[in-house]
């Protein structure tokens, strides 16, 4: 099976990662080549085992649901690359 | 007393609760030193004059209870600490600081260390050879344009050229065991749940691990004891006793059954490596050790399942970077072109790569043909080790496939590139522990690695192992401190 430049587009769109035609074109080579090695797996027959979901052999902890952090306002919005001190800040999404 | 910089962490700890050393006198001494080893592109961030503030403060007033007492450390900059910018070796985390401190770091601040700063790695730890970090590639001290490999390889090449006493860096395939092989030092992935991931920038979470990288296994255990601790805020991490590494360290390894995969005597392997696994085995022998030949049938398939499970989990993890709450951001006509644009300014060709394969083995139609089968072949491969530690008790490998390879030698094919995780990576797949210690050199005069993997929880046990070996292998890295400037 091959990717073609079509599929590689297509996933740039899912992955939101813009790419001209260029690097789409190496990028076709380079999955196509790493797609070729993990093809292997299919020498496998699988059928009767069971995918490993957690290597932890342990069941997720419930906690409480309460509020440990108070006033954490500015340390969220401290980092935002749009300098606003209440929000962050995108490109207009409402016409 | 030798120079205080090529003194080991056990050293130091008993000069300064000696009071032979200050904290002050140490951390000026690493200092110094990095001012000198900037060809070596260790550092993305330093830290050092808080840092002899820091010490200062210590000297004043020195806890000596402590485990790390004024010890300076300098750290893989994927750990967040708070205050102090966090890059991940990114273009798009370049300007970030951390409100909060990551729990691993915070174990050594805890335990009276002071942060030296934060050492430079490949992208998102993303490589294995430091050449994808968007500060530049790191220099070997080993010789002159070599990589140190990755992606702990700022942190290998600061504990190699003597510029930290110990350090920690992180492994999802093999980024502390493959740099410690390529640079003559000591590195040890933990067990899966032993040390807390939170406030580890992620790659893969379901194979992400901190862990020590040390110059002798020794200091090796003295810093597994102090980050491997039971976290709340990790709910992968596992609560157990976990022991006083170095306190319970011996050379006593009479009667261990030690296992040798034969699936590892891979192609076109070299000589020298061979060689160097047949010494290994003699060694252990030699301790008293029993050798038992075994079988890990699916090993081959480790790596080809790797590129899927960890491009899976990276795509995922790394939707977070859409320039909106923190990071860098490029602007564009409307959300979408800007998350578009952000993405693909922010991140270097190998993470993109990565995600852009996560992505596709995740989309609608392939999921069952990719991700479903590789965690089918996960649990064969996890099963193989199971099976094996039915019979013995530790394993006994090389670390890596060859030594370090020249800056630029592999850059142009990334599956070459991922070949040299073929004997690391299957120990991350099953969640075990695998310390890889130095054993030899090659033609060249450059360092090989052992591995040495554990039952889960079971790092004492590689920790005499390797600290037996060690003794038999009498390991000197020879570094003629080519770098240093006046």
């Amino acid at each position: 099976m091959s990717i073609d430049l079509k599929t590689v587009k297509h996933i740039s769109k899912l992955a939101r990662i813009s790419i001209d035609d260029e690097k789409a074109n190496k990028l076709k080579g380079d999955l196509n080549n790493i797609f070729e090695f993990i093809e292997k797996l299919n020498e496998l027959n699988t059928d009767n085992v069971q995918a490993l979901t957690s290597i932890a052999e342990t069941t997720l902890r419930f906690r409480k649901d309460e509020i440990k952090s108070e006033n954490i306002r500015e340390k969220i919005l401290k980092n935002s690359p749009e300098e606003n001190k209440d929000f962050f800040v995108v490109p207009k999404v409402v016409e | 007393m030798s120079d205080i910089t090529s003194q080991s962490l056990f050293e130091l700890t008993s000069n300064i609760k000696e009071k032979k050393l200050s904290s002050e006198e140490i951390t000026t001494a690493f200092i110094n030193r990095a001012e000198k080893s900037k060809k070596l592109n260790v550092y993305v961030t330093d830290n050092f004059e808080k840092a002899i503030d820091q010490s200062k403060k210590f000297d004043s007033n020195p806890n000596l209870d402590f485990k790390l007492p004024g010890i300076p450390i300098a750290v893989k900059d994927l750990f967040c600490t708070n205050g102090v910018i966090t890059t991940a070796g990114s273009k798009i985390l370049k300007n970030f600081v951390p409100t909060y401190e990551s729990t691993v770091t915070q174990n050594l601040w805890s335990h009276g260390a002071i942060l030296l700063g934060k050492l430079n790695c490949d992208e998102f730890a993303m490589g294995s050879s430091n050449e994808t970090s968007f500060f530049g590639n790191v220099q070997n001290p080993i010789g002159e344009n070599l990589v140190p490999g990755g992606s702990s390889g700022g942190s290998s090449a600061a504990v190699a050229a003597n510029l930290t006493p110990v350090t920690i860096g992180t492994d999802t395939g093999g980024s502390i065991r493959q740099p410690a092989s390529f640079t003559g030092t000591v590195g040890l992935k933990p067990t899966y749940g032993s040390c807390s991931r939170y406030g580890i920038v992620a790659f893969a979470s379901s194979l992400d691990q901190a862990g020590p990288m040390t110059k002798n296994v020794r200091d090796c255990s003295m810093l597994l004891e102090v980050i491997s601790s039971f976290d709340q805020k990790d709910s992968t991490s596992i609560d157990y006793k976990r022991n006083n590494y170095s306190k319970e360290l011996s050379k006593d390894i009479k009667g261990k059954k030690i296992g040798i995969p034969k699936e590892y005597r891979v192609d076109n392997m070299p000589d020298e490596i061979e060689q160097l696994w047949k010494n290994g085995i003699s060694y252990a022998k030699d301790c008293g050790a029993e050798i038992i030949d075994i079988s890990l049938p699916h090993t081959n398939y480790a790596l080809p399942t790797y590129y899927i499970v960890a491009p899976a989990e990276a795509s995922s993890n790394l939707a977070r970077y859409d320039g909106v709450k923190y990071g860098f951001r490029s602007h564009g006509q409307n959300l979408i072109e800007m998350y578009e644009k952000t993405r693909s300014e922010g991140f270097g060709d190998e993470v993109k790569r990565r995600i852009m394969i996560g992505t596709y083995v995740l989309s609608s139609g392939y999921y069952d043909a990719y991700y479903l089968k590789a965690q089918k072949v996960r649990q064969l491969i996890k099963k193989d080790f199971d099976d094996a530690f039915s019979k013995v008790d530790a394993i006994l490998t090389p670390s890596t496939p060859s030594s370090a390879f020249k800056i630029g030698e592999k850059t142009n094919d990334p599956v070459s590139m991922y070949l040299n995780d073929i004997f690391t990576v299957p120990i991350n797949l099953a969640g075990l522990p695998g310390i890889s210690i130095p054993a030899g050199k090659d033609k060249n005069n450059y360092p090989l690695g052992l591995q040495v993997i554990g039952k889960p929880f079971d790092e004492q046990n590689i920790l005499n192992i390797s600290y037996a070996l060690e003794d038999k292998i009498n390991f000197k890295n020879d570094i003629s401190n080519w770098w240093l400037s006046e």
